[in-house]
Parts: structure tokens; C-alpha cells; sequence
């Protein structure tokens, strides 16, 4: 088994599925000859051929529709946004045809389609470069939104993600992209998606978090920990559809919710969650819901970037609130 | 622009299939459009009639396996790939006899068995959803040719430019066809546009042939896509097609089309596709029995088709949820 990054993970479970299933594709710009911005296709042309890795104009709307057209053929192409904040000339493909086609011909045309992008900030890219916008995502029928916060979950995931008979929209850590290493064996083994995972059990207060803010919730769990507090983290994981049973069974146990997100916080994907736990666990609760969010404005040069994103002091401070 | 009055190469059977295909089409056409006066097809919908020559040329031209990507004016394009009427005129009516049986609609026909991969109501997005659907006949070295239908209105968009610059990089088996019916919905194509012929005078950029073809006649149609299909097939890659053509109708249901300036619509049904080809076909010394027996099979084929959606049931309401995952539903969670 071997340690290896988050993107390397991402790496590894193209290439399996690649090697298994000749109707895999992989497409995006620079993807091919140079690996992809952060390298997460290395060495997949090479072994695959350029007709498999693909590498595109710069023309997003035309990567999507390629997908589309891909797709409804019967191929199962896995595409590269280069930053979430170039997805939007995309917009008309996935919102119009990606997720509708099945419904508009009753299944006869489908889209498993994989588009992969970065995902937040954190590594001193400007605005563009450091987009969490995925609440966008989650607001369209038909489409799954995922996003990973380890190597093992990201090949896991990837790989669920692929074989999914429905466009997923692959969101990628790019702050975690090379944080951590982890073993993660390559054998093909998908891991379930439209789940949350439950990274440390605790037993006073949820933290509901993914992406990027995994790691800080972890740490502020930890931090809590140091404080007397016993805090229980979730990754959410698949962000759309939200798997409620496991947040409501762990407020039920903890009767406190804090939400944790690097987007920004007007309709970011933490009001969905806080609204189905009042809608189905009010009565679990002992103390408001805390969401520890981005903040509404652009995301500041990289001198500031570190200010905008949530931060272990203003999670544990979340949690804290809530007890008190 | 040429205008070819004869054109005797293309067999006598092929000729027949056209008229009756163009017949078909203008008859199912007004057909929908009765329907509409009766408040029987609810919402809009974009005809075709005028531009029937287009349809019938390029479906003709085509073989059993290639593939129709159509806009939202896509009843001519579906039915001339050998859908019924019934099933065009149903999915109009919302009814459980259409297409989709009552859930696509007007703007979305599609029959995957004819090839036919859908109809797209937003401007521009199929020019590169068939560039997929192209790639992919290139990758498994299937020999069969995508043919997606746009107008003039299309050339517009980026999607357009991606589209055939893709294309033309990979050179990849599809053939792009410009339906210039002279407006953007209400508003002259002329007006909006840096180039007199809005999809021909592209072609350049694009290291593509400049073709500009007479869209309402339906030999030169049928032999410019034939020569399209033949360079497609022979991996020599894309071609754009510029028909120039006239809609008799508005643009859609609503639309009753007063933009137009006096005179214009008399002057284009002068070169009424339908009625052109018949009196070519008489000139050919082809029997005015032998067409009347085909316009009279195809008005049989249009009647029974109104008194099947007539009297198909609505499909259940249960449609509106379903279908939207890959379980059926559209489960928050499945
Ligand atoms: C992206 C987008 N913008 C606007 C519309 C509304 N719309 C529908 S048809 C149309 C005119 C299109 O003209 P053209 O391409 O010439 O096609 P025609 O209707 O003449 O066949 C417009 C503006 C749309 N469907 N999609
Ligand atoms: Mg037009």
C-alpha cells in the first residue's frame, strides 16, 4: 500500500478506472501533455493516448458539451474545470442539459458525466482561483454535488463517482490537495456515495463541515478536546444530496450543531443543513444553530486570505457559544 | 447560391421519398398548428413550414444509424427521420401516445431508435453536445455521420465558434447546418450580424468551405449533404452548411409575425419548397396520379394520427417526479 496526497489519490483512481473501462475519458485543458494545473492527470496520456486524454481548447461550455455529447453516447468522460471560478461559461450545459436530459426523455438519453474542479482557497490564488461556490450546484435537480477531504475518501469517492449513472460535480480541496499523506490501496474499491462520514465521535456538540474545513474542524475538535469538550466532526462528503439521517442522529446524541464551511454564508449550503435539523431534530436541540462561514464579500488577495476562510479560533469560539 | 431547376442525376425513388417527405412535413405541420387553434397543444411550439426542403434533403441523404441533433424547431427534423406523426402530434398534445409520452414536449422531441438524439431549446449548446456525440462515433471508428440543425440566429453565440473549431481540429465526422430563415426570432439576422451570410461567410475562420445552398430546394439539399456525408464518412471531417430559407409561419404559436416588411412572405412562397417540387416532378414527367396517391397515404397517416391523440390518455401526473436520477425518482436522497 502506498502513502500518497490527496491529488495523487485522484491520480490513481483515474487510472484504475481507465484501465478497467475503455469508456472512460478524461478531458480538459492542458489535462494531457502537462498533467492537468495541479498535476492530477500525470502520466494518464501517456499510458492512455490522446484520444482518450484529451486535451482541449479553452472553451469550458464546449468541454461540458463534449461531456454531454459523450455521455448520452454511452461514454463516460471525466472532465477538468481548472478553478471552480471557470466553471461558469459551463453553466448552460450542466443546469440545461446534463442533469435534464434523463428527465426530458424519460431515461432514454443519460449523463454520467464526472466534472472535476479545485475547490476554496487557501494557497494565495486570487478570487477566481479560490471559488467555493457550490451551493450554486446543490440548488440543480439531477445533480450530485461531492466533495473529498482525504486521499482515501478522494480515490474512493472519484472512482463512486464515475461508475455513477448521474452527473457529479467532483469538488477538490486544492488547500489539501498535498497536505497530508495516507495509505490508500488501489483496488478499485469505490466508497459510498450520498453518505457522510464521521471523522471523530464526540459527544457535546456536532461539527458538520467538508472540503478544506475538515482539517480545521479536526483541529478545533482537538483543540476542544484540550478544553474539557467533546466534539463530533462529520464530513459531509456528497454535499448534495445532504444524507440528514446521519447530522439528525448525531444532534439527537449531541443536541448542539455547529456548520463549517468556507463559502460564503448567504445561502451557502450550511442554511440547507440548519434547516432540515429545525425542520427534523428542533426539538434535539439545546442551543442555536452556529455556522462558522465564509464571509459575504469577494475572497481577498492572499494577504487576507487566511481572514476569510474559517480558522480553528472561530470554530472552537462556534462551539463554545453553543454550550455556554 | 445555385439553382439548380433538374436534377435528373438523383433516381427517380429518391425524388419521390422527397416529395412525400416534404409533403409529410408540411401537412403534419399545419396539422399541429389546427390543433393549436383548437387548444389542443398547449405552450408553444416552432414550425417548420417553409422550410420543409431542408429536412427532407438531408434525412433523405442520410443512412440508418446517423445521428439528428435538432433546436426547439425540430418537428420537421424528427418526423423526417421516419418518426409517426402520431408521435410528434402526441408529445405536442402532452398526450401518452407521444415521443416522450407527455414529458418532453414540443422543444424536446427525441427518438434515440431514429437516431433522432434530441431537441435543444437553448441557442447553441447542441452545436457542441453533437461534437460529443461525433467524437465518440470517431473513437469507436463507427462510420456514422451527426448532422445538427441551428439557424441563423445560432451563429452568434460562442457555441457556435467552439463548436466548429472543435470539430475542426479533430476532424470530426458531423455536419453543421445553417437554417437561415432570414430572422433571429423578430429581429433580421442582417441587423445583428458583422457578415452578410451569417454561418457561410464563418466557414473561412474555420479552414471550412464557404457553402451556400438554395434551402428550399430539396435536390440541392440532398446533394449538398450527400457530398457533406460522403467527406464526413471518408474521415476528411466537418462541413458548415448555409440553407437559405423562408418560415411561412411566425416564429413561434404566439408570434403573428408583423416585423415582416409587406410582400416578403408572398415573395418566398413563390419558391414554396412543396409546391416547387411537385411542379418539378410534373416537368419531369412524373404522373400527377402517382403524387396524388402519395399525398393522399400521407393525409390518411395525418388524420389517424389526430384521432389517436384525440382519444390517448393524458399521462399520469406523476411524471413531474420522476425520472430525475438514475432510480427513477428525484429522491432528495435515493
Ligand atoms: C441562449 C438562448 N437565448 C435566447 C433564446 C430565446 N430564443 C429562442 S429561439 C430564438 C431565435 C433563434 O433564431 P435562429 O437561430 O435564427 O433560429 P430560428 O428560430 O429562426 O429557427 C431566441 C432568441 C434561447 N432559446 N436560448
Ligand atoms: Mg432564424
Amino acid at each position: 500500500m502506498a502513502k500518497v496526497t490527496l491529488v495523487e489519490a485522484i491520480t490513481l483512481a483515474h487510472n484504475w478506472e481507465m484501465s478497467h473501462d475503455p469508456d472512460v475519458l478524461v478531458l480538459g485543458q492542458d489535462v494531457g501533455r502537462n498533467g492537468g494545473v495541479f498535476r492530477a492527470t500525470q502520466g494518464l496520456q501517456e499510458k492512455f493516448g490522446n484520444q482518450r486524454v484529451i486535451d482541449t481548447p479553452l472553451a469550458e461550455g464546449m468541454i461540458a458539451g463534449l461531456c454531454v455529447g459523450m455521455a448520452a453516447q454511452g461514454l463516460k468522460p471525466v472532465a477538468e474545470i481548472q478553478f471552480m471560478g471557470f466553471i461558469y461559461p459551463a453553466m448552460d450545459q450542466i443546469v440545461n442539459h446534463m442533469t435534464r436530459l434523463r428527465n426530458r426523455t424519460r431515461g432514454r438519453l443519460t449523463c454520467p458525466v464526472v466534472i472535476r474542479t479545485p475547490h476554496g482557497g487557501g494557497i494565495h490564488s486570487p478570487e477566481h482561483h479560490s471559488e467555493s461556490v457550490e451551493s450554486m450546484f446543490c440548488h440543480i435537480p439531477g445533480l450530485r454535488v461531492v466533495c473529498p477531504s482525504s486521499p482515501a475518501r478522494a480515490y474512493g469517492l472519484l472512482l463512486a463517482a464515475i461508475r455513477e449513472p448521474d452527473p457529479v460535480l467532483f469538488l477538490e480541496p486544492v488547500r489539501i490537495y498535498r497536505y497530508a499523506r495516507q495509505e490508500v490501496e488501489d483496488n478499485g474499491q469505490a466508497l459510498p456515495l450520498d453518505v457522510c462520514y464521521v471523522l471523530r465521535e464526540g459527544t457535546d456538540c456536532t461539527i458538520v463541515t467538508w472540503g478544506a474545513m475538515t482539517v480545521e474542524s479536526l483541529k478545533a475538535a482537538e483543540e476542544l478536546a484540550r478544553q474539557g469538550i467533546s466534539a463530533e466532526v462529520i464530513d459531509l462528503a456528497t454535499i448534495s444530496p445532504i444524507d440528514a439521517e446521519t447530522i439528525l442522529d448525531s444532534v439527537a446524541r449531541t443536541g448542539r450543531l455547529v456548520i463549517v464551511h468556507e463559502a460564503a454564508r448567504n445561502v451557502g449550503v450550511g442554511a440547507e443543513i440548519a434547516a432540515i435539523v429545525a425542520e427534523h431534530g428542533l426539538y434535539d436541540l439545546e442551543a442555536p444553530i452556529q455556522r462558522v462561514t465564509g464571509y459575504d464579500t469577494i475572497v481577498p488577495l492572499a494577504r487576507l486570505e487566511h481572514d476569510y476562510a474559517p480558522s480553528v479560533a472561530r470554530i472552537v469560539a462556534a462551539v463554545r457559544a453553543t454550550l455556554s | 447560391m445555385s439553382k439548380k431547376t433538374a436534377a435528373i442525376d438523383i433516381a427517380e425513388a429518391t425524388r419521390l421519398e422527397m416529395y412525400r417527405s416534404q409533403y409529410r412535413l408540411r401537412e403534419a405541420e399545419q396539422r399541429a398548428f389546427d390543433l393549436f387553434l383548437q387548444n389542443l397543444v398547449k405552450g408553444t411550439s416552432h414550425l417548420s413550414l417553409g422550410q420543409e426542403a431542408i429536412a427532407a434533403g438531408f434525412a433523405t441523404a442520410m443512412q440508418p444509424g446517423d445521428l439528428t441533433f435538432c433546436t426547439y424547431r425540430g418537428h420537421a427534423h424528427t418526423l423526417a427521420r421516419g418518426v409517426s406523426v402520431e408521435k410528434v402530434l402526441g408529445e405536442l398534445m402532452s398526450r401518452d401516445n407521444g415521443l416522450m409520452r407527455g414529458k418532453g414536449g414540443s422543444m424536446h422531441l427525441t427518438s434515440v431508435e431514429h437516431g433522432v438524439m434530441g431537441s435543444y431549446a437553448i441557442i447553441g449548446a447542441h452545436l457542441c453536445i453533437a461534437c460529443g456525440a461525433a467524437w465518440r462515433a470517431q473513437y469507436q471508428g463507427k462510420s456514422d455521420v451527426t448532422t445538427c440543425f441551428f439557424g441563423d440566429g445560432t451563429t452568434n453565440i460562442g457555441a457556435f465558434h467552439e463548436a466548429l473549431n472543435f470539430a475542426v481540429i479533430w476532424k470530426l465526422p458531423v455536419v453543421f447546418v445553417c437554417e437561415n430563415n432570414l430572422y433571429m426570432e423578430y429581429t433580421p439576422i442582417k441587423d445583428v450580424t458583422a457578415v452578410a451570410q451569417p454561418a457561410a461567410d464563418r466557414a473561412s475562420a474555420y479552414g471550412l468551405e464557404r457553402i451556400l445552398i438554395d434551402g428550399n430546394d430539396a435536390d440541392v439539399v440532398y446533394q449538398t449533404a450527400q457530398k457533406a456525408y460522403a467527406r464526413a464518412r471518408a474521415g476528411e471531417g466537418p462541413s458548415l452548411i448555409e440553407c437559405l430559407t423562408y418560415r411561412h409561419s411566425g416564429h413561434s404559436r404566439a408570434d403573428p409575425a408583423k416585423y415582416r416588411p409587406k410582400g416578403e412572405l408572398e415573395k418566398w412562397k413563390e419558391s414554396d419548397p412543396v409546391k416547387t417540387y411537385r411542379a418539378r416532378l410534373l416537368a419531369q414527367g412524373i404522373k400527377a396520379s402517382v403524387l396524388d396517391e402519395i399525398e393522399r397515404v400521407v393525409k390518411a397517416e395525418v388524420d389517424a394520427a389526430e384521432v389517436a391523440c384525440k382519444a390517448s390518455p393524458l399521462p399520469p401526473d406523476e411524471i413531474m417526479f420522476t425520472d430525475v436520477y438514475a432510480d427513477g425518482g428525484c429522491a432528495w436522497r435515493n
